[in-house]
């Protein structure tokens, strides 16, 4: 038998060493913990910035366009774009763990371990175009996900991350059947040669086509909280930390959505009109009954979960329009996004108490804001600035998203679309004016706030939400050289 | 000179952020003075103005999101100068007569970005910059009317942000698919203004788009079926809320169709006439004769307000140079006695707490220059001649007379349904003996109340004896963009009636 010889060179390693980098920290930490116990969490925080920056670094240095390791990573425009998103992401998250209280999540190096594995995850999901290597990349990140949601250790958390792990392994059964299907279809599993031999045939059988794209649809879903896959949401976002929480509404979306622009972009160029529809369906209802669903939320963190829920509805928008626009579009919304809802969920961990002193479930709920202007005038104003951008009130970030995302479907003449959009800001407008409301209009509830409010506040924790009210608010000074850079790289791989 | 308009614009958002740091007991003579600086800036504009020049000055530009055809373009015409010099003029009498004294710091702070999204909105060239403004004038109000109003105040700003917010979405569709039209027709996007001013639209895509528009503009000003948010908010905001409101705000919609509506769909514009003429004629009567049914003062004048705002539709589609200057004009002169009104019924309900007819009368005895002042606004409210208000009003009638005259007397009703609740208003708050107790003390206008009050009569009587200043600019603004419609004008119908305009104009 001939021995099976690969060169080093053909493998392409530069490709992984982004990954490579995420995992190399990881087990790194555990490491260090191995050697001296008891470390402060400071150091473990830092570690895995450093490593985060490294793994930017090395994916700064890829070449676009260039396949590796068997030709099954893939680093494409979106490829580089959206780990650039996730990484940057993941650093800007990862200093919420140094909050001036003690979580007991946040003492143990296995935390930071696993949120490295998860990085590293959402990385290869996104970095290929190969169906399996898609599905190992989510399954890495969604466990060790799992696990940091039960590692805040509360009978809520246990239950929301064993709520997310059945539904997640829920949608990764629907994953492996329809990757199973297009694989029997096309005898491939990666995308570019299933949309080759299915264009060739004329997607025929086309019942089979359609179970498997049907099987997708619902193992995305899942992962995008699309209605009606989207039950698991705030119930788990309620769970989890305010700080994982907003992580969990950012990257794996971000990871999602590039699964689905690869897997339905052949499929909505093609004749099949009826993958559009569901589509436009999925996106329509996904907005509209989310909106509707947060109008009668208690708790704001509940109602941030339905918010992004709303708002991946939007950007889902951008894929089943399929224009180059709408997929800039999308990135830019989403970078948008991140820099908005990491200040929010930022704000809802700073002001995150022990003990529930406000209601008997929830930990936010509205009536904690009551008259925060009066209590602290500067935060209550970006809270108030961060809910206005999210209902895309110019001239704040998300505006211009929006602005983007619509005008993309009105080009590709959707014009339907389009004003189903502005109805449904319009609607969205309601809840989030219903924090400034409780923050603005009413008169605080609680005599002693000054001391009850910010109690988990700390300098990173400040900076961090500086950082994306600064963005969020100069949004007008970011967005051309954002949409500029953007768009060459989707241009550069063909989407 | 060349940078007067960001300045103008600017100054006051610079100045409310620096108002942080004022100490809270300095902060009404600093936002004073802030606003009178402001003013001075707006007066050096009106003096640097050309008023033969018609064209758009002062014009600045800075690409903002090139590759999207979003510019930073600002500049001031005939249409909009006199709209910027009455926001500036209003925000400095509002804060000279603000009696407010809770939190009194967020209030003005809030009141001068107010004052940014105001004089933002008359001067922005560029329509996602136009947006801009339009929907961020909204958030202060919002505080205002929530924090600072009545009992129903929540109810009141939420119904106000989001009827506002809903038809400006709207709008912004209507936005983004005509740059999208631009695009188609010239290869480049645009958002810009005077860019779209030129664009020659098929028939059918000007109705589609003019309807999108209208919603947003109809909301805003409003226009009858949906005005039932104004009466709400005025009823709920603080006295300084509602002189804004009315003064300046309602003018963004009416503003917006003489900037957008008319010169970039001259075909749908004039074919819609009638509906619009409609709907503008069941404002003025229905509205007049729901004022007349108030038992609140503030409610007479908040309905007389939407009454007169149907006036100012009918004259801005009366497509020509009489009835468009003239509902400018209408505009202007609405704000400032509007403005002056319901800073008389603050001036009351600081004495009384109460703003009930019912509770007052025979007041002219014990508040004789408080009734003078009074009577001399209701006069130009009512449109007397050598008043402010009776320029504005004849000649917006005046306009439309060419288009329908049985439409116009409909409209004129305005004038004489006018005169009957605002007189009714006068004489069972001022005539008649002094029935109630409470009200034999009461002290007149202090040196502050008149101070603002007198500025703003001199202003009615200057204008309406000598309207000339202000009218000439307008005038050559609005001849020019009705030359311009004519030449853009697709349908026959439309071309001949704006022709019918034209040819009488180069005749004088």
């Amino acid at each position: 038998m001939e021995p099976i010889r690969v060169s080093l060179e053909s493998l392409n390693l530069v490709t992984l060493y982004p990954m490579l980098i995420a995992v190399a920290g990881g087990l790194t930490i555990l490491i260090v913990d191995l050697i001296k116990e008891n470390l402060h969490k400071s150091l473990y925080v830092m570690l895995s910035i450093l490593f985060l920056l490294l793994d930017l670094g090395a994916l700064i240095g890829i070449q676009i366009n260039t396949r590796g390791f068997f030709d099954v990573v893939l680093v494409d425009g979106i490829a580089f774009l959206s780990q650039a998103i996730i990484v940057v992401a993941s650093m800007l998250f990862i200093p919420l763990a140094l909050t001036s209280k003690r979580f007991h999540e946040f003492s143990l190096p296995e935390f930071f371990a696993l949120f490295l594995f998860m990085v590293a995850g959402f990385q290869f999901m996104v970095a290929s175009d190969n169906l399996i290597m898609i599905f190992v990349g989510l399954e890495t990140a969604s466990l060790s996900l799992y696990t940091l949601i039960a590692l805040h250790n509360r009978m809520k958390s246990f239950e929301a991350a064993i709520k997310y792990f059945t539904m997640g392994a829920l949608a990764a059964g629907f994953y492996a059947f329809g990757a199973a299907l297009l694989y029997g279809l096309s005898g491939s599993v990666e995308i570019y040669k299933i949309a080759e031999v299915l264009t060739d045939r004329g997607f025929e059988p086309i019942w089979v086509v359609l179970t498997a794209v049907a099987f997708m649809i619902a193992a995305l879903g899942f992962k995008l909280s699309m209605v009606p896959f989207h039950t698991w949401t705030p119930d788990v976002y309620e769970g989890a930390s305010a700080a994982l929480a907003g992580y969990m509404s950012v990257v794996p979306k971000m990871a999602g959505f590039v699964v689905a622009m690869r897997l339905f972009e052949f499929l909505i160029h093609s004749d099949l009109v009826w993958v559009r529809d569901i589509l436009y369906l999925g996106v329509v209802v996904t907005m509209t009954f989310a909106n509707i669903v947060a109008l009668v939320q208690e708790d704001v963190k509940r109602m941030l979960a339905y918010s992004s829920i709303s708002h991946a509805g939007f950007v889902m928008a951008a894929i089943m329009i399929g224009t180059t626009q709408a997929n800039v579009g999308l990135f830019l919304y989403w970078i948008l996004f991140l820099f908005t809802n990491l200040g929010a969920f930022t704000m809802l961990w700073i002001s995150r108490h022990k003990s529930k002193i406000w209601h008997d479930r929830f930990d936010h709920p509205y009536e904690k804001f009551s008259g925060l202007v009066q209590i602290m005038p500067m935060a209550a104003t970006i809270m108030a600035i961060f809910m206005l951008s999210l209902a895309g009130v110019p001239p704040f970030s998300l505006f211009w998203g929006k602005l983007y995302i619509m005008g993309a479907a009105l080009n590709a003449g959707y014009i339907v679309l389009a004003i189903i959009m502005a109805l449904n800001s319009a609607i969205s407008a309601y809840y989030y004016l219903k924090l400034i409301v409780y923050m603005f209009m009413r008169d605080p509830v609680n005599v002693d706030g000054q001391t009850i409010y910010f109690k988990n506040a700390s300098l990173s924790l400040r900076t961090i939400i500086g950082i994306s009210a600064a963005f969020t608010i100069l949004a007008t000074a970011w967005i051309s050289p954002l949409i500029e850079i953007i768009t060459h790289y989707v241009r550069a791989s063909g989407f | 000179m060349d940078y007067i308009l960001s300045l103008l614009v600017f100054f006051p958002a610079v100045a409310a952020v620096l108002g942080f740091i004022v100490d809270r007991d300095n902060i009404k003579v600093y936002a004073i003075t802030v606003a009178a600086i402001e003013f001075v800036i707006s007066l050096i504009l009106w003096m640097a103005y050309d008023p033969t020049n018609p064209g758009f000055q002062f014009t600045e530009y800075l690409p903002l999101v090139p590759a999207y055809g979003i510019n930073y373009y600002l500049g001031v015409d005939g249409i909009s100068l006199f709209l910027v010099v009455l926001s500036t003029f209003i925000t400095l009498i509002g804060f000279i007569s603000l009696t407010v004294e809770d939190n009194l710091k967020n209030m003005l702070i809030s009141l001068l970005f107010l004052e940014m999204t105001m004089v933002g909105v008359f001067v922005a060239l560029d329509a996602v910059l136009f947006y801009i403004f339009w929907e961020l004038s909204l958030v202060p109000m919002l505080y205002i009317i929530g924090y600072w109003g009545s009992e129903l105040r929540i109810y009141a700003a939420i119904k106000f942000f989001l009827y506002t917010f809903f038809g400006s979405l709207i709008m912004l569709v209507g936005m983004l698919f005509l740059a999208y039209l631009y695009y188609m027709a010239t290869g480049t996007i645009s958002f810009s203004i005077p860019d779209w001013h030129r664009l020659v639209l098929p028939f059918d895509y000007q109705v589609w788009l003019f309807l999108a528009f209208f919603l947003g503009m109809a909301i805003k000003v409003p226009m009858f079926p949906f005005h039932t948010w104004l009466p709400y908010a005025h009823g709920q905001a603080p006295t300084i809320g509602s002189v804004i409101l009315a003064a300046v705000l309602l003018k963004m919609g009416t503003y917006g169709f003489v900037r957008f509506s008319l010169p970039i769909f001259p075909d749908a514009s004039i074919a819609l006439i009638t509906p619009i003429a409609f709907l503008a004629i069941i404002m003025v009567i229905y509205t007049a004769m729901v004022a007349y049914a108030q038992e609140d003062m503030k409610q007479v004048i908040a309905y007389s307000s939407i009454s007169h705002m149907g006036v100012i539709i009918l004259g801005t589609f009366a497509m020509n140079v009489e009835g468009i200057a003239g509902s400018i004009f209408l505009m202007i002169s609405h704000g400032i006695v509007s403005g002056a009104l319901f800073m008389l019924v603050g001036n009351i309900y600081d004495r009384r707490h109460t703003k009930l007819l019912s509770e007052f009368g025979g007041l002219a005895k014990v508040m004789p220059k408080y009734a003078t002042i009074f009577g001399i606004m209701v006069m130009a409210s009512v449109g007397l001649p050598l008043t402010i208000g009776f320029v504005g009003e004849f000649l917006s009638l005046m306009g439309f007379y060419k288009i329908s005259p049985s439409m116009t007397f409909l409209g004129g009703m305005s004038i004489i349904l006018g005169a009957v609740y605002m007189l009714r208003l006068y004489k069972t708050t001022f005539f008649g003996p002094l029935t109630n107790e409470k009200n034999r003390n009461l002290p007149d206008l202090d040196g502050k109340e008149l101070t603002s009050l007198i500025a703003l009569t001199a202003v009615v009587i200057w204008l309406g004896i000598n309207p000339n200043p202000v009218l000439k600019p307008i005038n050559n603004s609005v001849e020019s963009m009705l030359e311009l419609m004519e030449k853009k004008a697709v349908t026959k119908e439309a071309r001949e009636l704006l022709h019918a305009n034209t040819v009488k104009l180069e005749a004088k």
